[in-house]
């Protein structure tokens, strides 16, 4: 075994911008391949030295422990903000917030709109699971119409409840925002598209378009009560219909 | 070198003080009696003097989080508000305490509760000096009484918060927000250079260098031994600041046999009291605290042994009088004196207000 291990040999390594630290996730979490796809576009753009990424509340609070890139973690709802002075103080930077749907599209709205609208220069890396994950599985902005949760525990009524919120088709709508989209990471074609669209908006923030966004549909098995393999079909199933996956806004021709 | 004097606002005071100070940004929310503060700065073109960055915010949660985003990168940034948009602010001060961080607040305070009045109030003294939002930390407090003292207190202000790592808030009132005062004003001041920044402040976030770890900064902090530990440091820099930055004016306090305190608006008042009270034969003084927190403690302590009746005069309705008592620890009666809503009390309510409680007849 250790003699294969040679240069030549190598397909694949973990990327030099994401720490040694354990992820916490679940397994079969989505949160881990996002990490791991905006570390590999940090590495690949060499844009290490000049990233500083803003952590949200929520699974991903820890974000900060796994990047090896100057981090700082906001209070619930605010990394647009934190965000927005930092590009404006350090305009040449490579500035990202990491959010999940509750904290980008519950708490945080009021942020994630006046900084989209503002066309701040950030990456907003926003990862849809439909649930807040993090406090035991309640609903959120964005839980689908029927879906249990532990604050709907016989379905979403839309009534009672209130209607899922489609966040990333509105910040479409301000002139703002530059490059938006929606991915999902449980698939390996999915991935490499993920990626694509990820690499595409640090570029794009590197030019200095704006604020470039990019949602992430993803699982979460543990708020969801499905095993990963089963999450991932509901997630197709369900989630996909309503959260359809590709390019909402692309920057125009010249 | 020529004195430069102008004729300002308080609150204009306060924004040609940040550019002149080197500061590098400036966020917030228009709410009266302040809202001048960003006026100006935006007038002044700060983007082209220094560099120094100024947003309006789409509110002060917003503000108050750019302030902590630049903070955390080093940078020396700032907000204003009034009131209302001051208790918004709590949320953001308590996590930019907890991630021991320098930035500066000015409260020009209105009369509360609620959206109250935009008459001076001096009623968030609490919310000030005892923290103001979640969790065990405090604000380094500075009470000004003059445009003079708000243009000097920016520059202080940032000096202390960079120095301790924690968030200053200038307390001041909206009378003192809204006078117009001849104010000495400084030289102008570049902007530190990364250089300096990176040597000042090695904990932000201004780009991971590759012969460094990466810095992270963040108030979280799950295991509860750490988060003691954590919190323990936290402590220790308030006992160093009541140990070395408590700050104060005594006016007329060493023969006093009755003793005013007062800050802000209200030392102003105080002060003609003194006087008035001293044609009338009576020996009045005034301790005026500057640093709200850390408190002058041992003064009080010390005039306690002197004088015969302490009276606290505020524009609340007895605020700032419990950390009199508990300076004074019974030793001599401590009363207090306020008005509310608004209302900045006379100089003749003051002096009546230590005859009946310390005199009689
Ligand atoms: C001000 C405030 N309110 C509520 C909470 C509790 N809280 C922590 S995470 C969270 C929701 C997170 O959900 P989401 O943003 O969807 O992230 P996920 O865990 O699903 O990745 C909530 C409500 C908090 N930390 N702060
Ligand atoms: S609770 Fe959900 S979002 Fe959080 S780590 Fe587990 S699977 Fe992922
Ligand atoms: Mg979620």
């Amino acid at each position: 075994m250790e003699d294969i291990k040679k240069p030549e040999n190598l397909v694949y390594q973990k990327s030099k911008v994401m720490t040694d630290k354990v992820l916490h996730y679940c397994p079969g979490c989505g949160h881990g391949t996002a990490h791991r796809l905006v570390a590999e576009i940090i590495e690949e753009l060499d844009i290490q030295h000049k990233t500083i990424g803003i952590a949200p509340v929520g699974c991903s609070v820890l974000a900060y422990d796994y990047f090896n890139v100057d981090f700082q973690e906001a209070a619930h709802g605010r990394a647009p903000a934190l965000a927005t002075a930092i590009a404006r103080l350090y305009p040449d930077h490579a500035v990202f917030t990491y959010q999940g749907d509750g904290d980008l599209a519950a708490i945080g709205t009021a942020e994630t709109i006046h900084a989209c609208n503002r066309g701040e220069n950030i990456v907003i890396v926003f990862v849809n699971n439909g649930i807040y994950g993090m406090t035991g599985g309640q609903m959120a902005p964005t839980t689908l119409e029927g879906m249990k949760s532990s604050t709907s525990p016989y379905g979403r009524d839309l009534k009672m409840m209130g209607n899922p919120l489609k966040m990333t088709e509105l910040v479409a709508q301000l002139p703002g925002t530059y490059y938006v989209t929606r991915q999902a990471v449980h698939k390996p074609g999915k991935v490499r598209k993920a990626k694509k669209a990820l690499k595409k908006a640090f570029q794009y923030q590197q030019e200095k378009k704006g604020t470039q966004f990019v949602e992430i549909v993803s699982n979460c098995n543990s708020g969801w009560k499905m095993t990963p393999t089963k999450a991932n079909e509901w997630m197709e199933n369900n989630m996909f219909p309503f959260y359809p996956l590709g390019d909402i806004k692309v920057p125009e021709e010249k | 070198m020529k004195k430069e004097l102008r004729l300002m606002k308080g609150n204009e005071a306060v924004a040609e003080a940040a550019i002149r100070a080197g500061a590098d940004g400036y966020f917030g929310y228009p709410i009266t009696p302040q809202s001048e503060v960003m006026e100006h700065l935006m007038s002044e073109k700060p983007h082209e003097r220094t560099g120094m960055v100024v947003l309006q915010a789409e509110s002060e949660i917003a503000a108050i989080n750019m302030v902590y985003g630049a903070a955390g990168a080093g940078k020396m940034a700032m907000t204003s508000s009034s009131s209302p948009g001051i208790s918004l602010k709590q949320e953001g001060l308590s996590y930019i305490a907890g991630a021991e961080l320098p930035c500066l607040v000015l409260n020009v305070v209105r009369g509360g509760p609620g959206l109250g009045t935009i008459q001076p109030g001096q009623s968030d003294y609490f919310q000030a000096v005892k923290g103001g939002g979640h969790g065990d930390y405090k604000l380094i407090t500075l009470a000004p009484s003059s445009v003079q003292e708000m243009y000097d207190f920016v520059e202080l202000g940032f000096d202390l918060a960079f120095k301790y790592r924690n968030p200053a808030m200038i307390l001041s009132d909206g009378a003192i927000g809204q006078m117009m005062e001849k104010v000495e004003l400084t030289e102008e001041k570049s902007r530190r250079t990364m250089e300096e920044l990176i040597k000042q402040c090695p904990w932000a976030t201004y780009g991971k260098s590759p012969d460094r770890d990466h810095n992270v900064i963040t108030s979280l902090e799950l295991d509860a031994a750490k988060q003691e530990k954590v919190n323990h440091k936290i402590q220790a820099k308030y006992r160093e600041l009541e140990e070395k930055e408590v700050r104060y004016e005594e006016i007329m306090c060493e023969d006093a046999e009755f003793l005013l305190v007062a800050y802000g608006t209200s030392s102003r008042i105080a002060q003609k009291a003194v006087r008035q009270a001293r044609e009338n034969g009576i020996k009045l003084g005034l301790l005026r605290p500057i640093t709200l927190f850390p408190f002058p403690v041992k003064k009080l302590h010390e005039m306690a042994g002197q004088v015969k009746g302490i009276l606290s005069v505020e524009m609340s309705a007895g605020q700032m009088i419990e950390d009199v008592r508990l300076a004074v620890n019974g030793k001599v009666p401590a009363e207090h004196f306020g008005r509310l809503g608004g209302i900045i009390p006379s100089a003749n309510e003051i002096v009546e207000a230590v005859q009946k409680n310390f005199i009689g007849g």
